[in-house]
């Protein structure tokens, strides 16, 4: 019986540990590093900037001018009590931060760092992108919803329409880009930039998709779904310890992936000069993540239903007027 | 769904939260704003009724820091009571001891030297610049905007320290005595005094850069929580909430006390009664409030700071006393009765946050949430003033 079993084993074996498993294992690995880094290296970012934009000095304490603070932030939370209120739904509380944060990892896997530099150059990568990132926003409605805070559903309630409301002209916009490159797979993307940037061809597209994104990812001044002031934390109050930190590193994951799809769309990807491929690509999305730190520590926050006007009167329409100029340019050049 | 906790409604509330619960319909839900939120600045609880964003009722639920001031003033003598009144308005306490100590002056009688006159008129002048400043950062930290808050502190802290020179404290004050004040201003706080005020001048063109003109603030303050002309009169607003609907109602004109008659400043008013023209009364005001300190700095008499013959321990002959002056938030009215004793007989305030609080739940019916954050920290409500 035995001898029936070890082929079948060495081949499972075999299996899994072809090439094809070891990369997407590796390139898991990577990824989790990669978002952890990233987010510890922005919430530095973020404190810095928030401190110089209001001057002062920011966190000065824990290492050099205070760049070990957002990792003993990320110990502190490690070592804190995951309170679980008894009027919450559990299950769902308890798999609402995996659901925010897991399909944001699953965008990695098309993100072209450089030029081979990428996981896996699918045919339909920006498809992907938005359709995982999209994902996001159940996560943070069962979160909302499973916590039975009246604070938190109305957070909740209100990040889902925002979702709603802004993926319609970030898919427009990024429409009228893929009607020029004839392609949804990212290096064909950045290949169809050799000559010029997007963004010079494009510019309303890219304010519109910058601005868009920044809702999406619930930044400030569209941050109204945690909005401080009137929803005390919003969909997370009832969250602490590490499923807190679970949403707050998907939000700076998502400014990541946000800033990579611009890069890729409208900065010409890892192309540049004298540096290798992949530094300009991070330069690229640091520089844009930059400008979405600054916004947030200046202005206040927008009101729901001025934020849900910006999008359906004014962005919407604006997107969908130059995704038919697009089409009919691209018709007359052919 | 209705609220869980009933314990510490008032009869009120229960009554109307019966009379909607038979009416609730599956949309609408209680929701407790308060006396623990980050938008509340302290602990006034606001019941709401929301129809998903919208707010279908509201109801100020009052009473968490009730310390009965007014009592203790009835039950201690007249000097003892300086530290309760700086603590009903913590942030206009200089405004208090100056309006208290007027009033138990008038009552007794007591001669204040000129000099003493001009420098708790300055002071006042001060703790009025500090608590609109104040109130500047924490509405727009309400509206999600941080960064003018640390801004804000750079001034305050700037007063803070000119006042703490002659005061020997920082936020609840017991500088003015009967008779004067407790220490005299010297040269450094002079010469501070000016030095801010150039340099406040300037800082005003940074904040009307920053927040004034920002299109996110005017879209979220303009049109909001508007009070017309008539139901402000009719609720008995005072202050910033009064002017910005277009009363020129300031009791430092109408009744002067100390030495506004005789230095030359502005009321500033508004139109629309809205958050955005209680933000600009309120702003405009820091501007008279820094031209008045000027003034006063300039015609400072020499002389005594404190009546040397003011009775220390105080025992006014029998009568009583109203007085009116002008806090930060608006018209104090102060009644006190004397029997001759060394403890008054009777101690009344009319606080104004307690009047304007009266018409929150009118201005936010029908409104969005946001927008009630936005009407309530228009309104620069102080919670232990109300509660007293």
């Amino acid at each position: 019986m035995s001898a029936n079993i070890a082929p079948g084993l060495w081949n499972w074996l075999a299996y899994w540990l072809s090439e094809e498993v070891l990369v997407a294992v590796v390139g898991l690995v990577i990824v989790i590093a990669l978002i952890t880094v990233n987010s510890i290296g922005l919430i530095y970012a973020e404190l810095k900037v928030a401190a110089h934009v209001q001057r002062r000095p920011g966190p000065m304490e824990v290492g050099w001018h205070g760049w070990l603070q957002p990792v003993m932030d990320a110990v502190k939370l490690l070592g804190k009590e995951l309170v679980t209120a008894s009027a919450v739904n559990k299950p769902l509380f308890i798999v609402a931060p995996a659901i925010v944060i897991l399909p944001l990892l699953v965008t990695f896997i098309v993100i072209p760092f450089g030029k081979t530099l990428i996981i896996r150059d699918l045919n339909m990568g920006l498809l992907l992108i938005f359709s995982f990132s999209a994902l996001n926003v159940v996560g943070i409605l069962v979160g909302g919803w499973a916590s039975n805070n009246k604070y938190s559903l109305l957070g909740a309630l209100r990040s889902v329409s925002q979702c709603v409301a802004y993926e319609i002209p970030i898919l427009i916009t990024v429409m009228s880009v893929i009607i020029m490159t004839h392609s949804l797979k990212m290096s064909e993307i950045i290949a169809a930039q050799d000559r010029v940037w997007f963004i010079v061809v494009q510019p309303l597209a890219a304010i519109l998709y910058f601005v868009a994104s920044t809702a999406e990812t619930n930044r400030l001044p569209f941050d109204i779904p945690e909005a401080e002031g009137e929803l005390v934390a919003g969909f997370h109050s009832e969250y602490s310890g590490m499923r807190f930190a679970l949403f707050f590193l998907a939000e700076y994951t998502n400014m990541f992936i946000v800033a990579a799809v611009f890069t890729t769309l409208f900065l010409g990807g890892w192309r540049g000069p004298v540096l290798p491929g992949p530094i300009w690509f991070l330069i690229k999305v640091y520089a844009l993540i930059f400008f979405v730190l600054v916004a947030r520590w200046t202005f206040p926050r927008l009101r729901f239903d001025q934020l849900m006007t910006l999008a359906w009167k004014v962005m919407i329409p604006l997107a969908m007027v130059n995704l038919i100029v697009t089409a009919l340019v691209m018709k007359l050049v052919q | 769904m209705s609220i869980t906790d009933t314990s510490n409604v008032n009869i009120r509330s229960i009554e109307t939260d019966r009379k909607i619960s038979r009416g609730l319909s599956e949309q609408s839900f209680w929701l407790n704003l308060g006396p623990q939120h980050p938008a509340t600045h302290g602990v006034l609880r606001i019941l709401v009724r929301m129809d998903g964003e919208r707010v279908v009722e509201a109801e100020p639920v009052i009473g968490y820091i009730h310390r009965g001031h007014e009592r203790m003033g009835e039950t201690r003598g007249y000097a003892q009571f300086f530290p309760n009144n700086s603590r009903m308005d913590y942030l206009g306490a200089l405004t208090y001891n100056h309006g208290y100590c007027e009033a138990v002056e008038k009552l007794a009688g007591i001669e204040v030297p000129r000099r003493a006159v001009f420098i708790r008129t300055i002071t006042s002048e001060f703790n009025r610049l500090s608590s609109h400043l104040l109130w500047l950062g924490a509405y727009l930290m309400d509206l999600g905007a941080f960064t003018p808050f640390i801004y804000i502190w750079e001034e305050r802290e700037l007063i803070n320290d000119l006042l703490n020179h002659v005061t020997g404290s920082r936020l609840t004050y017991s500088y003015n005595r009967f008779g004067g004040v407790h220490k005299d201003i010297d040269d450094q706080f002079i010469t501070g005094a000016r030095a801010f005020i150039k340099r406040m001048r300037k800082r005003f063109k940074m904040y009307n850069r920053l927040v004034t003109g920002n299109v996110i603030f005017q879209a979220r303050a303009k049109g909001v929580g508007a009070i017309p002309k008539q139901r402000a009169q009719a609720y008995g607003l005072t202050g910033p909430c009064l002017r910005a609907c277009g009363v020129e109602y300031d009791i430092r004109k109408k009744e002067p006390y100390a030495v506004y008659s005789e230095v030359d400043f502005d009321i500033p008013t508004g139109q629309n009664g809205d958050a955005f023209d209680r933000y600009m009364v309120r702003f405009l005001e820091m501007e008279q409030s820094l031209r008045i300190i000027e003034q006063c700095l300039n015609r400072l008499p020499n002389g005594p700071y404190i009546n040397d013959q003011a009775p220390r321990d105080l025992a006014p002959d029998p009568g009583e006393v109203f007085f009116a002056f002008e806090s930060p938030r608006g018209q104090v009215n102060i009644f006190i009765k004397s029997d001759g004793t060394r403890i008054p007989y009777r101690m009344h305030w009319k606080n104004p946050s307690y009047t304007n609080l009266s018409i929150l739940a009118e201005l936010m019916r029908g409104q969005f949430i946001a927008d009630v954050i936005s009407i309530m920290g228009s309104f620069d409500l102080i919670i232990p003033e109300i509660d007293k």
